[in-house]
């Protein structure tokens, strides 16, 4: 190679160096430094091992929102999963209209957080939303004001979360099924073997790929589930729809309590390394991969 | 499998069975459950606020107006001052437009020389790219104000634009090398042979080449960026906040009676953006999600 151009590779690197240096790896040491450290309103540099953690354990708003975010880390993702890979294998179906059918399941992941969390809050407030529908449908005794209920706030949060991703499901399993070679159904249906039956003993195992795609950019959205929860309830009532994100944001910036919020960050970095590497490796090891690196 | 054939692969229909019947009311049924967020936003954003008391959240208003689109445009409050969603508009546009050419010119090249140079250390900073895209927000947030607010870029477009790059970074550099990585290395090695050096081969070459995954990165910024919420809260400053954060502070910070028909015609006021991408781009916009997934 000319040095010129070996050169030149260096310097067009040289950004995105810079970025993985300070901004990505710089960042995140000064982060998991400042949380052993007793920083309050500003850094301080006086380490005092564990103790943040120690006091983020016990705290009240981070328990719940560490429960918040189990509830619908697990609900969003397996009723997301569910919902859009039914979507996908009856759309598969050869059924009439299919790219509008496709355009009305997606839309909704074109659209920001804020403006799903708005929309849903509408659409569930107590006063006038679907309550006061149903109930003018004759159900008088209908009750529906989970969101300002605090055992329940979190499974609204769920609901519009599903709706906001379940078409991003959709349209990943079904560049899958499109992917199954026809063959296989013409074998299955000589064989008799129930439509159901090959959907979830075949289809399944082998869109294996697509679920772990699937499963890593849902499981990445709920560790960043932050705007949907500011937008839909504030974390509330009181504190019951808080999630770490917020927890952390709000630590750093409204109350001024950065050694605990960077504990938090880094307590929420562990969990998302421990929970998406073996993901990762799983959808990187399945058979005709594409390598990444 | 090419991805090139779209022909639905699932069993062929028979006649319209009533299993199919059932079918077609299933996907009708769905069909109604993801318009239905939509519907209620624009009826509600048509309707004066008397009729919204009513509480009849799915009818059709009696007089339709665009007076609540009106006000939520020209005059909606947050706080204070009373300029409407449109001075948020102006901003995410101010934040939009740099942002999206800078981030992907940098990732561009940076998969460009990643692909085909292969300096060293690139699958080191590439492993490090691909991680970071899963990486909470909240790791790297508080070190970047502290580093941005020492370098005077804290509250300002440049510094917004430079955070949407920072965090932009990992995603157009997977495009952009997935892609570049799929031509033949022969093309590379015939522009060498013929004297071509590193930005003459990107430029003359590779970018030509990279026009359809330069449409993909295009719509996955544009809509990334303009539904950005976290990023433009804190880094934006208060003098240029973008479209969702003004949004949000509309509709969660109104002293009094809330107007539901304003809050719902600016919220979709904040949604047309992406929106009319989504509805123009079609299939590129799927694409899009499929080139971003890290399918490796």
């Amino acid at each position: 190679m000319r040095i010129g151009s070996r050169l030149a590779a260096h310097i067009a690197l040289a950004p995105a160096l810079l970025i993985a240096l300070v901004a990505y790896c710089g960042a995140m040491s000064w982060t998991i430094w400042i949380s052993f450290t007793n920083s309050r309103m500003l850094p301080s540099s006086v380490f005092v091992g564990l103790r943040q953690y120690s006091s983020l354990v016990a705290n009240e708003r981070w328990q719940v929102s560490v429960t918040n975010i189990a509830i619908f880390g697990l609900l969003f993702i397996s009723l997301a999963l569910m919902l859009g890979f039914l979507l996908a294998a009856l759309i598969d179906q050869r059924v009439r209209g299919e790219n509008l059918l496709r355009s009305v399941f997606l839309y909704p992941f074109s659209m920001s957080f804020i403006v799903t969390g708005l929309a849903w809050r509408w659409l569930l407030d107590p006063t006038f939303g679907i309550e006061k529908v149903m109930r003018d449908l004759g159900l008088a005794g209908f009750h529906f004001d989970w969101i300002v209920r605090p055992e329940r706030a979190i499974y609204t949060l769920v609901a519009a979360a599903v709706w906001h991703a379940a078409g991003l499901v959709m349209a990943i399993m079904l560049a899958g099924l499109r992917g199954v070679d026809p063959e296989l159904w013409k074998a299955t249906r000589v064989d008799g073997i129930p439509t159901w039956r090959v959907y979830l003993f075949i289809i399944v195992p082998l869109l294996r790929g697509s679920f772990a795609t699937a499963i890593i950019l849902l499981a990445t959205s709920v560790a960043r589930l932050y705007d949907l929860s500011v937008a839909m309830t504030n974390g509330g009532p009181g504190i019951a729809s808080e999630v770490p994100a917020k927890f952390v944001m709000d630590h750093l910036f409204d109350r001024g309590n950065v050694g605990l919020a960077t504990a938090a960050a880094t307590t929420m970095l562990i969990t998302v390394v421990a929970v998406i590497a073996p993901l990762l490796y799983w959808q990187q090891s399945r058979p005709g991969a594409r390598r990444t690196a | 499998m090419s991805g090139t054939t779209l022909i639905p692969r699932g069993r062929p229909p028979g006649k319209l069975s009533p299993a199919r019947m059932g079918l077609y009311a299933f996907l009708a049924i769905c069909a109604l459950f993801f318009l239905t967020p939509l519907y209620v936003m624009l009826v509600t954003s048509l309707k004066a606020m008397p009729e919204i008391r009513q509480g009849y959240i799915l009818a059709w208003p009696s007089a339709p107006s665009l007076a609540a689109w009106g006000k939520a445009w020209f005059s909606a409050c947050t706080g204070l001052s009373c300029n409407g969603i449109r001075v948020g508009f102006v901003n995410s546009l101010r934040i939009m437009v740099p942002s999206v050419i800078v981030s992907i010119t940098v990732g561009a090249i940076t998969g460009y020389a990643l692909s085909f140079w292969r300096p060293r250390g690139a699958v080191v900073l590439f492993g490090v790219l691909i991680a970071v895209a899963f990486i909470p927000y909240q790791v790297f947030i508080y070190p970047l104000v502290r580093i941005f607010s020492h370098l005077g870029l804290n509250n300002s477009v440049p510094g917004i634009v430079l955070i949407h790059t920072i965090f932009g970074l990992p995603t157009m550099t997977l495009i952009f090398r997935n892609h570049f990585a799929a031509l033949p290395e022969e093309l590379f090695k015939a522009a060498r042979v013929d004297g071509a050096g590193f930005w003459r081969i990107f430029g003359a070459i590779m970018l030509p080449m990279a026009l359809p995954i330069i449409v993909v990165a295009v719509i996955l910024q544009v809509t990334g960026i303009w539904n950005d919420f976290i990023f433009g809260l804190v880094f934006a400053g208060r003098a240029n906040l973008p479209m969702t954060v003004q949004l949000n502070n509309i509709v969660n910070s109104t002293q009094g009676e809330r107007e539901y028909n304003v809050e719902m015609a600016a919220t979709l006021l904040t949604a047309t953006v992406p929106l009319v991408v989504y509805f123009v781009s079609g299939r590129w916009f799927v694409r899009g999600i499929a080139a971003g997934a890290v399918k490796g």
